[in-house]
């Protein structure tokens, strides 16, 4: 541990002789009430705004979203998205999402896990979404397995119109009160439209690693 | 790298001569500026949210070694692991302990700067393992052999016509024979080339532009998802990053990011923000098992308290380059090492010695565009003169220019002398500048005219009009 030891003295040697008590004290309390900053007017408004707010935001980084009325419906709207791609009619579902009602769509191939290598459509729930900034937050676990938000070409997101919050600030508050003791989740992705690049000649160029289309089912529930 | 920042000027005229380096660099002022300017004129809080964000790494700074305690405490309750490494040499050989433990061959690699500048990929394949860049321009630097010049875009400088050549040069082994002309083909080519690497290694490396005290997070920030399937895939992630790096709070590193990505590409966000704590839980379907950060050091220690301290507020968004009329010039490898642009100026003379690095904090022309820009209010120009004062103190500068300075100086200590000299100069440049109100050459001034006229003064000195006005108002 001597490079631990070395380097926290000469962190201490350079910040110089301070009230070792307030110091602490002033550390353990940002960390205990976790004070938000400012945060920007436009993501306080009420929930049809947000809502309008969110969709407008990803739509315009290249993602687009179907709307349907209930969780039920989900399943055909995926359907209709892949022939309107004239993907193949199959898909790999997160857990989560694995108990909608998928039978409704018999002539699709639906299949749930961990994506493999040839998988063209993953399908998974977001945790939350952020309005201000027209982001999905996807969070690993159980029901959300992460490399399926990575790994196939096209990703459908089904987000419920109540999951939609202002801020990320906000999308943290509803993490924490999620949680409880668990703290946080191996990983919180925050996605804004799919995979891009801008590397060759600065410009852009769509599915770069990750999936090269982003589709959001929202359920106005 | 081996740094070439001492033949500064030798690497500018090369820049200055190379044609595709000055329309890649024209692209970049074109493409970045209009994108920032756009991105925060359309959010009212912009300056009071980089308010906050200087204020929350102040505070950080102040308190760096607690925050550091408070991170690696929570890292390991999450069953992650902290390594600390005081220099690029220790954070080498732990990273190779740490893929040698995983038994790795080969190590994908999300974008970092701080690998660069501890030199990781020349060590692992010194030692039998093999690094695969992921993010794009990385990956063409990396066929290329070249270091990134430019922080945020790396292989910037290449036009599509060179990333073809190198595409046909390396990617034979992998089936590809054919050349490829268009970019969304060249992309296309390089996910299909880079995909079965992401599967195949052992190790995901990535950095942080983040780490987060609270909870033990670290924080990277892409565009391309490289950098997640990077360190999803693999059983082993290791995250290198500098101690400055840490934030307190989730709240404090979300009030740096609404100010990181529309600094650096004019995006409210950029397309991934992703935060990893510790390795898979036992429920998780996928994810790393072993989770270890590399904190590293190498000098940032010493640099609080100091005139420099400010620099570690950076974020690396590239700002400053792209609003650098040195940079648009000269592009990033002419400063020689890892680092370049306003924020390489400061940082590089830190980590090679000014004696090495002496020539960058010399080459601007203190328009201050850096500071107007940077996310982070970081003070770059007085940094800057900071810098030329040691080197000054040192005699690193020439005999000539030491003298000439000195001349000055003695001049400038004597008001009514120095008023009467630079009158009797605008005179005589008037004079020889008719009548065309611009001199083709001047005596001592070569380096200024061999390039460019000089325009000659109008009337008299600032000094003589100032007094004139104030006397005609009086």
């Amino acid at each position: 541990m001597s490079g631990r030891g070395a380097i926290l003295g000469r962190v201490r040697a350079s910040l110089g002789p301070r009230d070792e008590d307030a110091a602490r004290a002033a550390v353990a309390a940002r960390l205990k009430r976790h004070p938000r900053n400012l945060v920007p007017d436009r993501a306080n408004v009420g929930e049809a705004e947000r809502v309008e707010m969110f969709v407008s935001q990803i739509e315009a980084t290249h993602a687009s979203v179907a709307r349907v009325a209930a969780p039920d419906d989900v399943p055909a709207a995926v359907a209709a998205y892949l022939a309107q791609h004239n993907l193949p009619a199959a898909a790999t579902l997160a857990p989560d999402v694995a108990d909608l009602d998928w039978g409704s769509q018999p002539l699709l191939e639906a299949r749930t896990g961990v994506p493999a290598e040839q998988d063209q459509v993953g399908v998974t729930a977001a945790f939350a979404a952020i309005a201000e900034t027209g982001t999905l937050m996807l969070t690993s676990g159980r029901g959300s397995p992460i490399t399926l938000n990575l790994l196939p070409d096209n990703h459908v997101v089904v987000l419920r119109r109540s999951q939609i919050t202002g801020s990320l600030e906000d999308a943290w508050d509803a993490l924490r009160a999620s949680g409880g003791d668990a703290g946080m989740p191996r990983t919180a992705m925050f996605v804004s439209g799919p995979s891009s690049t801008a590397d060759i000649e600065l410009t852009l160029y769509l599915g770069a690693h990750g999936p090269r289309r982003l589709h959001i089912v929202l359920i106005e529930d | 790298m081996q740094p070439t920042s001492r033949q500064f000027h030798e690497n500018v005229d090369k820049a200055l001569h190379d044609a595709d380096l000055q329309t890649a660099l024209f692209r970049v002022d074109k493409n970045f500026t209009s994108r920032r300017t756009a991105a925060v004129t359309a959010m009212p809080e912009f300056e009071a949210l980089r308010d906050d964000a200087v204020r929350i790494k102040d505070h950080t700074l102040a308190h760096l070694d607690l925050y550091l305690e408070k991170f690696e405490e929570n890292v390991t309750a999450n069953g992650g692991q902290v390594h600390w490494a005081s220099t690029p040499e220790d954070a080498r050989r732990i990273i190779l302990e740490l893929c040698q433990a995983a038994g790795a061959r080969t190590v994908t690699k999300g974008k970092s700067m701080i690998a660069e500048e501890v030199a990781l990929n020349p060590f692992l394949e010194a030692n039998g393992i093999t690094p695969v860049e992921t993010d794009l321009g990385e990956y063409i630097i990396q066929l290329a052999d070249e270091p990134p010049s430019h922080i945020i875009g790396p292989a910037i400088h290449k036009t599509k016509e060179q990333v073809s050549d190198l595409f046909v040069a390396h990617h034979e082994k992998y089936g590809k024979t054919k050349r490829l002309t268009e970019g969304v083909d060249l992309v296309a080519e390089a996910r299909e080339v880079l995909r079965p690497r992401y599967l195949e290694a052992d190790v995901g490396i990535t950095g942080a532009n983040f780490l987060i005290a609270e909870t033990g997070t670290s924080v990277i920030v892409t565009n391309e998802g490289n950098g997640d399937l990077t360190q999803q895939l693999p059983r082993t992630h290791i995250v290198i990053a500098s101690l400055e790096k840490v934030v307190p709070t989730l709240e404090d590193a979300s009030t740096i990011l609404r100010v990181l990505a529309r600094s650096a590409t004019g995006q409210q966000m950029s397309v991934y923000t992703t935060f990893s704590t510790g390795p898979r839980r036992p429920d998780d379907p996928d994810g790393p098992d072993s989770y270890h950060v590399v904190l590293v050091d190498n000098g940032r220690s010493k640099l609080l308290g100091t005139e420099f301290q400010d620099i570690l507020r950076c974020i690396r968004c590239g700002a400053c380059f792209n609003h650098c009329p040195v940079y648009a010039s000269i592009g990033g490898h002419a400063y020689g090492w890892v680092y370049s642009g306003p924020m390489g100026a400061v940082l590089t003379p830190t980590m090679i010695g000014i004696e090495e690095a002496h020539h960058l904090p010399s080459a601007t022309p203190f328009c201050g565009r850096c500071e107007a820009v940077c996310p982070m209010r970081i003070p770059l120009p007085k940094m800057m003169r900071h810098w030329r004062e040691q080197a000054f103190d040192k005699k690193l500068d020439t005999a000539r220019q030491r003298l000439a300075v000195k001349a000055w100086a003695w001049v400038a200590q004597r008001p009514a002398l120095y008023r009467r000299l630079t009158g009797l100069a605008v005179r005589y440049l008037a004079w020889r500048g008719r009548p065309l109100g611009r001199m083709r050459d001047l005596p001592f001034a070569a380096g200024w005219t061999d390039a460019r006229d000089l325009p000659a003064p109008q009337g008299q000195t600032f000094a003589a009009q100032w007094a004139r006005r104030r006397g005609a108002k009086g």
